[in-house]
């Protein structure tokens, strides 16, 4: 019987429905779970994703032929069956499923399973193997509540601001800056943010996305009358010449790699915010044992370690050759 | 060890030395004296005696955690530290508690005479008691190398500012083999001192690397030129009929080298040199290689003393009758040194390190070529009147090292970091050719920028061949020039040759593979040194 989905040279592929998931080269269908660049390139001939994914495909893709599904509705594609599921990592990512014959296969793209208040919902969906990812895929991660981490920038961006410093913090322009956004405190001051954060910013508002209010720090921006706020900026941003403007400011990153002291003390930044929007190890153990999938496939990270451990711990598990890595999933890169 | 929590999140949470000292000061402000004695041994490299091995605390770490023990092992290398693995992989504390940092530290030392069972439980009921933070630092009092961002320097400085004493008072106080045991914060800090114990040493003086060109320094007639010797750099103490030897990073090495031992016979007490340590036969220093089996030994079999005897070669004189000398000029305590030396006889375990004659910069540059000839590395240069100063300081001292030997080389293997390079691949084996076949040389580890290992990083992800655990079987496609101070045999590696010091130069992007160097190019630079 050939697999519902398979790992090709150009991404994974689904036979039945001659389609890819996330595909790392061009082809001719590709079915998108969310707008970061590992898993949405351009080049395809046609794109499908949720309907809230996109404007943001568009945003970051140019002129594409996009074609959308609400999470939830099923779509015929040849002999295969797709629906999209909310994934949590994003407002509008997605995990796939995907059913040919009696077969059900899911794959999740990139997830968490807490809810943050600003993207749908990280749902469960049954399947008999499940596509996962696992950047966190290790013991020693296990993420603090939300409120807590809030409460600690909130606390850092207080005493900058205190003293009429700005406080600068690096997060990724899709999703986490403006999950960190939805967190602020907006007694303490002012935010700023970095053009490429701002832009994206304005495609989610567009789409009804509630986000507080921003500055986009242009040439002309009066950063005097705004000493003591809070400068959001994707992390390659913060030591570059972009940031000098901001003079002796105190910075800080938000990744779940802020976890490891090493990595921490790598990016030089005064402060490391452990603010994942992929899910830690309870996480990962808890979305495969509510899928009910007997065979798990591990993409992005720690994927031998990781399938190892589920199949000691009784699924049968291995990992899975892909080209996905990015935002996250590799810690040292400059995005 | 909530306080000394707080303490060490400050500390790490800037990344400004301003900021790191002022908490330091802070703390030693307002700390308990025994927590505060326990702070200062810590961050000087004091530990309290292990009562648990490293061993026990995987066990029942993963245990305690409900992981196998291999997942605990694998995330180890990831994390790059140990104590804190396992901080992070326990589930969170139970309870709470505010017993202050000597309280955890007294209940370490009293495991040494618990059995294994209660050992285990001891450790299981800390750490259902402390935060992650707390339990990292309880992890580090047992596995040691308590390496947390601030250096012995910003330590003292911070204590200096605490206190009100001299800092390079109370660097000098700090050094040597005291404890918390043996002395109180009030003793080792504040109070007047009648007394220093014999075996304490003076803080090193070390050099700067000279990037510049030697004319920069001015008359030449104001330097002292010695050999760079490659061994160990140590301090001999005699004081009160008995000597003690101690290594730059203050650990006492006395009965490693049992060969020093009759500097008594010859040299009074009330002495102390400077110098270093090499082995030694037939009049002429043998290469580091036959050194280093002794570095590791608490004590040396008959063997090793007869294949590497030792001596120190003296090359400054801190202390006479007694007295401190460090303040005075150079030259004079090389002449003291000199009239010291030439009391002794030739079979004495010391011996003077010479000072090399020249006129000009020129005859000290044809010198210096010379060096690996005199089995030296280099040449120290030293001004005639600088005193004897504590730690690193620019200006005086200078190492004008040979240029290092360089090779072309194939990347064949790759593994990730540790530590601030977890995740990069950052330790890679290095090939040159042997006909058609690359036979693996050397390990280099520095030597590249961020970027570029950031770069090598994702290569390596994508051009995998074959794993080996954590090590990375590569394609070999990219040729790194290779850098190293020395060159000798080994029959333990398949290619025949050892390097000291290697590491990568420069990633040649403009050499493809067939263009490294050959084994026989290393071959010949081996004859030639
Ligand atoms: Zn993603
Ligand atoms: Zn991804």
């Amino acid at each position: 019987m050939t697999p519902v989905l398979r790992a090709t040279d150009r991404g994974l592929y689904c036979a039945a429905g001659d389609f890819f998931i996330d595909p790392w080269r061009p082809v001719d269908r590709a079915l998108i779970t969310h707008g970061h660049s590992d898993h949405a390139r351009s080049g395809h001939g046609r794109y499908l994703c949720t309907r809230a994914a996109a404007p943001v495909l568009r945003h970051r893709l140019g002129d594409i032929r996009v074609e959308t599904l609400p999470y939830g509705e099923e779509r015929r594609i040849g002999d295969a069956t797709v629906s999209f599921h909310p994934a949590g990592h994003l407002p509008g990512s997605a995990q796939i499923r995907v059913a040919v014959g009696g077969e059900v296969w899911v794959a999740s793209g990139d997830y968490k399973t807490t809810p943050d208040g600003l993207c749908e919902p990280f749902e469960p969906v049954r399947c008999h193997s499940f596509i996962t990812e696992c950047t966190f895929g290790l013991p020693v991660f296990k993420w603090a509540p939300q409120p807590e981490v809030a409460a600690q920038i909130n606390a850092w961006w207080a005493q900058a601001a205190g003293q009429g410093r700005f406080a600068l913090l690096g997060a990724y322009s899709l999703g986490k800056a403006q999950r960190v956004l939805s967190l602020l405190d907006p007694g303490i001051g002012p935010v700023l943010t970095h053009g490429a954060v701002e832009a994206t910013n304005a495609v989610l508002r567009a789409q009804g996305l509630p986000l507080p209010e921003t500055t986009h720090v242009t040439p002309d921006t009066d950063l005097k009358a705004r000493a003591g706020a809070l400068v959001i900026a994707p992390p390659s941003a913060l030591g570059s010449s972009w940031a000098r403007r901001f003079g002796p400011a105190t910075t800080a990153f938000a990744s779940g790699w802020m976890a490891l002291r090493g990595i921490r003390r790598r990016r030089a930044g005064d402060r490391g915010f452990v603010l994942s929007d992929h899910a830690d190890w309870p996480g990962l153990l808890d979305a495969i044992r509510a899928t009910g999938a007997e065979t798990v496939y591990a993409t992005h990270g720690y994927t031998e370690i990781f399938a190892r451990y589920l199949n000691s711990a009784g699924w049968n598990a291995q990992p899975l050759l892909t080209e996905y890595g990015g935002e996250e999933t590799e810690p040292e890169s400059p995005a | 060890m909530k306080t000394f929590a707080a303490l060490y999140t400050a500390i790490d949470q800037t990344t400004k030395t301003s900021a790191k000292v002022a908490a330091m000061r802070e703390y030693f402000r307002t700390a308990p004296d025994a927590d505060k004695i326990w702070t200062i041994a810590l961050f000087s490299g004091r530990r309290p005696k292990r009562a648990v091995t490293t061993t026990q605390l995987r066990d029942w770490a993963a245990e305690a955690a409900g992981v196998p023990l291999w997942l605990l092992e694998e995330s180890y290398p990831i994390v790059g530290d140990l104590a804190e693995t396992i901080a992070l992989v326990l589930p969170p504390p139970a309870r709470t508690t505010d017993r202050p940092l000597h309280h955890w530290i007294e209940a370490l030392r009293a495991l040494h005479v618990a059995s294994v069972e209660d050992r285990r439980l001891a450790i299981l009921s800390a750490w259902d008691q402390l935060s992650v933070t707390e339990r990292f630092l309880f992890n580090k009092l047992i596995t040691g190398g308590f390496r947390i961002g601030i250096s012995r320097k910003l330590m003292t400085r911070a204590l200096a500012q605490a206190s009100g004493q001299d800092e390079s008072v109370l660097a000098h106080r700090l050094m040597g083999d005291w404890s918390p045991d043996s002395i109180g914060y009030s003793a080792l800090v504040e109070a007047e001192e009648t007394a220093a114990p014999d075996s304490r040493p003076y803080p090193f003086y070390l050099a700067y690397q000279l990037e510049a060109e030697p004319e920069a320094l001015g008359d030449p007639a104001d330097w002292q030129a010695e050999w760079k010797w490659d061994g160990i750099r140590a301090q001999l103490i005699l004081r009160g009929g008995t000597h003690f030897v101690w290594s730059r990073g203050e650990e006492l090495m006395t009965d490693r080298f049992p060969e020093l031992a009759r500097a008594t016979d010859f040299i009074p007490p009330g002495t102390v040199l400077d110098g270093e340590i090499v082995a030694w036969k037939d009049g002429v220093p043998l290469p580091f290689a036959r050194l280093q089996p002794r570095i590791g030994r608490k004590t040396v079999p008959k063997a090793l003393l007869r294949d590497a005897p030792v001596i120190l070669l003296a090359y400054d004189l801190l202390e006479q009758d007694g007295t401190d000398l460090r303040d005075s000029p150079l030259a004079e305590r090389r002449a003291r040194l000199d009239a010291l030396m030439r009391s002794l006889p030739p079979d004495a375990p010391v011996r003077p390190s010479p000072a090399i004659p020249f006129g000009d910069w020129p005859t000290l540059a044809a010198t210096r070529a010379e060096a690996r000839a005199e089995m030296a590395e280099g040449v120290m240069l030293k001004r005639r009147a600088s005193p004897y100063l504590a730690g690193r300081k620019k200006g005086d001292w200078w190492k004008w090292k040979l240029d290092p030997m360089t090779v072309d080389a194939v990347l064949i293997y790759a593994q990730q970091g540790h530590g601030r390079r977890a995740n990069l691949f950052t330790d890679f084996t290095f090939a040159v050719w042997n006909g058609n076949d690359l036979v693996p040389f050397t390990k280099a580890y520095s030597g590249l920028t961020d970027e570029e290992f950031r770069q090598i990083t994702a290569w390596v992800r994508r051009n995998t061949v074959q794993r080996f655990g954590p090590v990375r079987q590569v394609t070999p496609e990219h040729v790194f020039e290779i850098a190293f101070e020395g060159i000798q045999p080994s029959p333990r590696h398949k290619s025949g040759i050892a390097l000291r010091f290697p590491r990568m130069v420069r990633w040649r992007h403009d050499k493809p593979i067939q263009e490294a160097n050959t084994l026989d190019d290393l071959k010949k630079l081996l004859d030639a040194h």
